[in-house]
């Protein structure tokens, strides 16, 4: 451990940054509770306590469950950062870093791992978080009649079990990213109740308490008075409100009666900026429109096939008009610019009728007619992305019928089967390769949904997964972007920025986190009021 | 008679029931599935299919579900195992309430509008709040709404633009509040009651009785207040029932302009989640209220005109 020690102190002294900290940190296989080493730091920019603050989220229902295993929408995934913590966090820089775990340690095939627990962390009720706590919280998506949507990301777990203040974990095959998967939305720290636990009360660890909930219309909460980061949690309180309509979002701020809004219209941002007490913000993440094709069905078994498609896209001119630029061109892998891997020197695939062509050539045909199936249900928009891509083909010799499919049932009818040939889909991106790669790319996933299957792919995503040298893991995700980018059956045309605005009363942190929208969904435990 | 009314509404309800249940059953996908969204895969699907029932045939759900309501049980949402009771109740109550509001604001005004149009026909007066009435009629109620906002929220700030209101707002805030909402309901419900009120005055004018009550020499206003007014009540009184049903059922865009925590914002989220038991819960509802506000028109167009029980 001196070697770490070693790290800390060049961390304060300022010879290295947080960023390297983490990453020889990480390659020493522990990393130590990082909100009291930077708590230095950040107490410099001596944030305001106190205030009401009130967030006006486009998402919530009426049909809302308190239960972790069914959030899907935003308010609850902003209501889950807001009311809970989890064993780790992806912190405002884009570092892993430990939140209710103070430190972990793998072994050296990655396939188990001791978490140390921080001491002395409190329930909203007062009550003292365990070990025990954790187990039950985890467990609360395993199991054959688990519901929850966080089924995938728990099934490799083997065993899981307490062991004083540790938490130790045996996965089914080695994972260097372990830590990375437990900072899910879906996996908060809750209390064991008989066997289970106690989601109905929406009790937790985090910054804030909640106080009342009325589903789709409002959460209300106070702050946690023993919340354990001294530099976090700056408002007294903090009322979400559901406001689905964007013109009454915008309203709403812009007439001062709430200090955030989520997913800005892009079409009417430039009126918003005009307003002068409010302010947009803009982060660029890993969320991504995509257009996966059945590599098992026809005519997308032929390699050819696919390229010759990749090519007879115009990237740019889907940013400029769905997105109207806020977003940056994808190259037909899911790894963007948020991650750590991202092969930035990947060659870019562009707008290329005579390239499609041939690969047309290639696969022995002169034309080709597809269905592409499409609804705004994958992505606003989504409908005229899919009849800008009929034009584009269209000069190189490859005519598309786009398909309009009704928005409800989208996700099962349509998306991820047989019935389909092509469709159009949203990714919100992941924080990791692995986790991305696993869920829609590896061979047998259930969200796989160009049924893909590539045997060099497969033997790699499960050597990185378990490789904890730094340099080795690079070269096999690059290589993996690679394969993805050249034989995959995904489009990835665009990436998009996450786009929310503030009232200019509002401030945060120099950086934003960029692994979801709006700091992170942690905005509640992160901004103040300036 | 009100007995048969009574039998026959009932006989409605059961109607509408069955057929939104079959309209429900009708739409792709299940609550399972929505709930899911993206993470719906055969497994995941399943195993919520199993732990919510739906897994039953269409009608044993049917049945089952009929079986509660008439022992006075909702049953429980399957999206969020609460209460529908408990769900319902508080939504109910500010449905009621901003449809309480309007009326209270719209139907003195529709009237008087109307007694004046009558008194001054063909007026200019007649014409400008007829031409007025009908244009504020025509727009859609969130062009109304988008144009209150505009003026009275955000240019000069005197209301604000979210009725943002809950279980402990106090009375007069929630006024306030709501005062956006329940003028962009007055501007669209007005028009059809005040020229009901216009038109079946103006119907009577040319009754014997009223050129007899002219020739006495009595007064426009009288003859029109005193004279005609009472017999007109019976059309009056269904447009403003029908005008009241509407207020309660029909306010979804409002409620979404607003951000109004109603029934209308509660069934819509239902049916985007196939949660039947809300969804058939709400349409109950709403066709109580119509068939009981129908009863209600009848009976009090029956008190105004005692002619009508002793039809020839």
């Amino acid at each position: 451990m001196s070697k770490l020690k070693d790290l800390e102190r060049l961390l304060a002294q300022g010879k290295i940054t947080r960023r390297d900290f983490l990453a020889q940190a990480s390659a020493l296989g522990v990393i130590a509770g990082a909100p009291a080493i930077f708590s230095n730091q950040a107490l410099a920019a001596t944030p305001n306590k106190g205030g009401k603050f009130t967030a006006g989220i486009g998402h919530g229902s009426t049909t809302d469950s308190l239960d972790p295993g069914t959030y899907e929408n935003d308010f609850m995934i902003n209501s889950s950062f807001t009311r809970f913590n989890f064993l780790t966090e992806i912190s405002n820089t884009g570092e892993l870093a430990g939140e209710l775990a103070e430190s972990w340690e793998a072994s050296a095939d990655a396939k188990t791992w001791t978490i140390k627990l921080r001491q002395g962390v409190e329930f909203h009720n007062g009550k003292a978080m365990t070990a025990d706590d954790v187990v039950a919280s985890i467990n609360h998506h395993r199991g054959e009649d688990s519901g929850s949507a966080a089924k995938p990301i728990v099934d490799p777990i083997e065993e899981i079990k307490a062991d004083g203040n540790n938490v130790v974990v045996t996965l089914s095959g080695g994972n260097a990213d372990f830590p990375y998967l437990m900072s899910d939305y879906h996996l908060p720290i809750m209390q064991a109740k008989d066997g289970g636990v106690d989601w109905e009360s929406g009790i937790g660890t985090g910054p804030y308490a909640m106080q009342s909930y009325d589903p789709g219309v409002r959460m209300i909460f106070k702050r946690n008075a023993n919340y354990f980061k001294p530099d976090r949690a700056h408002f007294d309180e903090v009322e979400m409100i559901t406001i689905a309509d964007v013109a009454a979002r915008t309203n709403a701020l812009a007439t001062g009666e709430i200090h955030m809004m989520d997913r800005v219209d892009i079409k009417t941002m430039h009126l918003l900026e005009r307003n002068k007490s409010v302010k947009i913000e803009e982060t660029s993440g890993n969320g991504h429109y995509s257009i996966p094709m059945r590599t098992t069905l026809e005519p997308f078994t032929d390699n050819n096939i696919r390229l010759a498609l990749k090519y007879a896209l115009d990237r740019e001119a889907l940013l400029e008009t769905i997105l109207r630029g806020h977003g940056y061109i994808g190259n037909d892998h899911p790894i963007g610019k948020a991650n750590r891997y991202f092969a930035a020197d990947l060659p870019q695939k562009s707008y290329d009728p005579d390239k499609s062509k041939f690969y047309l050539k290639e696969a022995g045909l002169s034309e080709l007619s597809v269905d592409l199936s499409a609804a705004d249900a994958a992505f606003g928009g989504a409908v005229d992305a899919a009849v800008l891509f009929k034009e584009h083909a269209a000069k190189a010799g490859i005519t598309i019928n786009v398909v309009r499919e009704p928005n409800d049932g989208y996700w099962s009818n349509v998306w991820n089967t047989d019935n389909r040939g092509w469709c159009m889909c949203y990714w919100g991106g992941r924080p990791t390769e692995d986790w991305m790669f696993s869920t829609a790319y590896a061979s047998g996933a259930e969200w796989n949904d160009s049924s893909w299957e590539h045997e060099e792919f497969n033997k790699l995503l499960v050597a990185a997964r378990a490789e904890l040298d730094e340099a080795k893991r690079r070269d096999r995700y690059v290589e993996m972007q690679r394969l993805v980018s050249d034989e995959g059956g995904v489009m990835v045309p665009v990436f998009n920025n996450y786009i929310f605005a503030t009232s200019d009363k509002v401030a945060h942190d120099e950086q934003m986190a960029n692994n979801w929208s709006d700091d992170g969904h942690k905005w509640a435990e992160r901004w103040w009021f300036a | 008679m009100v007995a048969q009314r009574l039998g026959l509404g009932l006989l409605t309800l059961f109607v509408v029931s069955l057929i939104i249940f079959l309209g429900v059953e009708a739409l792709p996908g299940n609550a399972a599935e929505a709930i899911l969204g993206q993470s719906a895969t055969p497994e995941t699907v399943a195993a919520l299919e199993r732990q919510m029932g739906l897994d039953l045939p269409p009608h044993e759900r049917y049945v089952k579900w009929l079986g509660g309501i008439i022992k006075g049980d909702f049953g429980v949402s399957i999206a969020n195992s609460r209460q529908i009771s408990e769900l319902i109740g508080v939504r109910l109550a500010n449905t009621v309430f901003l449809a309480l509001m309007a009326a209270i604001i719209s139907i003195p005004l529709a009237l008087v509008l109307g007694i004046l149009a009558a008194l001054h026909r063909n007026s200019l007066y007649d014409r400008a709040v007829n031409v007025v009435a009908l244009s504020a009629v025509s727009f859609p109620e969130f062009f109304v709404a988008y144009i209150l906002i505009l003026f009275l929220a955000v240019t000069f700030g005197w209301f604000p633009s979210l009725a943002n209101v809950g279980p402990e707002t106090p009375f007069w805030d929630r006024v306030y509040r709501c005062f956006l909402p329940a003028m962009t309901l007055t501007l669209v419900v007005v028009a059809q009651m005040m020229r009901m009120t216009r038109a079946a005055i103006i119907n009577l004018l040319a009754s014997p009785y009223i050129e007899m009550a002219n020739l006495k020499g009595l007064s426009r206003a009288r003859v029109i207040v005193h004279h005609a007014l009472p017999n007109a009540w019976a059309p009056i009184i269904t447009v403003i029932v029908l005008n009241l049903a509407y207020l309660i059922v029909g306010v979804v865009v409002v409620e979404v302009v607003f951000v109004y925590p109603g029934l209308g914002q509660l069934i819509v989220d239902s049916v985007r989640t196939r949660d039947v038991p809300v969804v058939q819960a709400c349409s109950l509802i709403f066709a109580t209220t119509y068939v009981l506000l129908n009863l209600t028109a009848d009976i009090l167009s029956i008190l105004t005109n005692p002619r009508l029980l002793h039809p020839r």
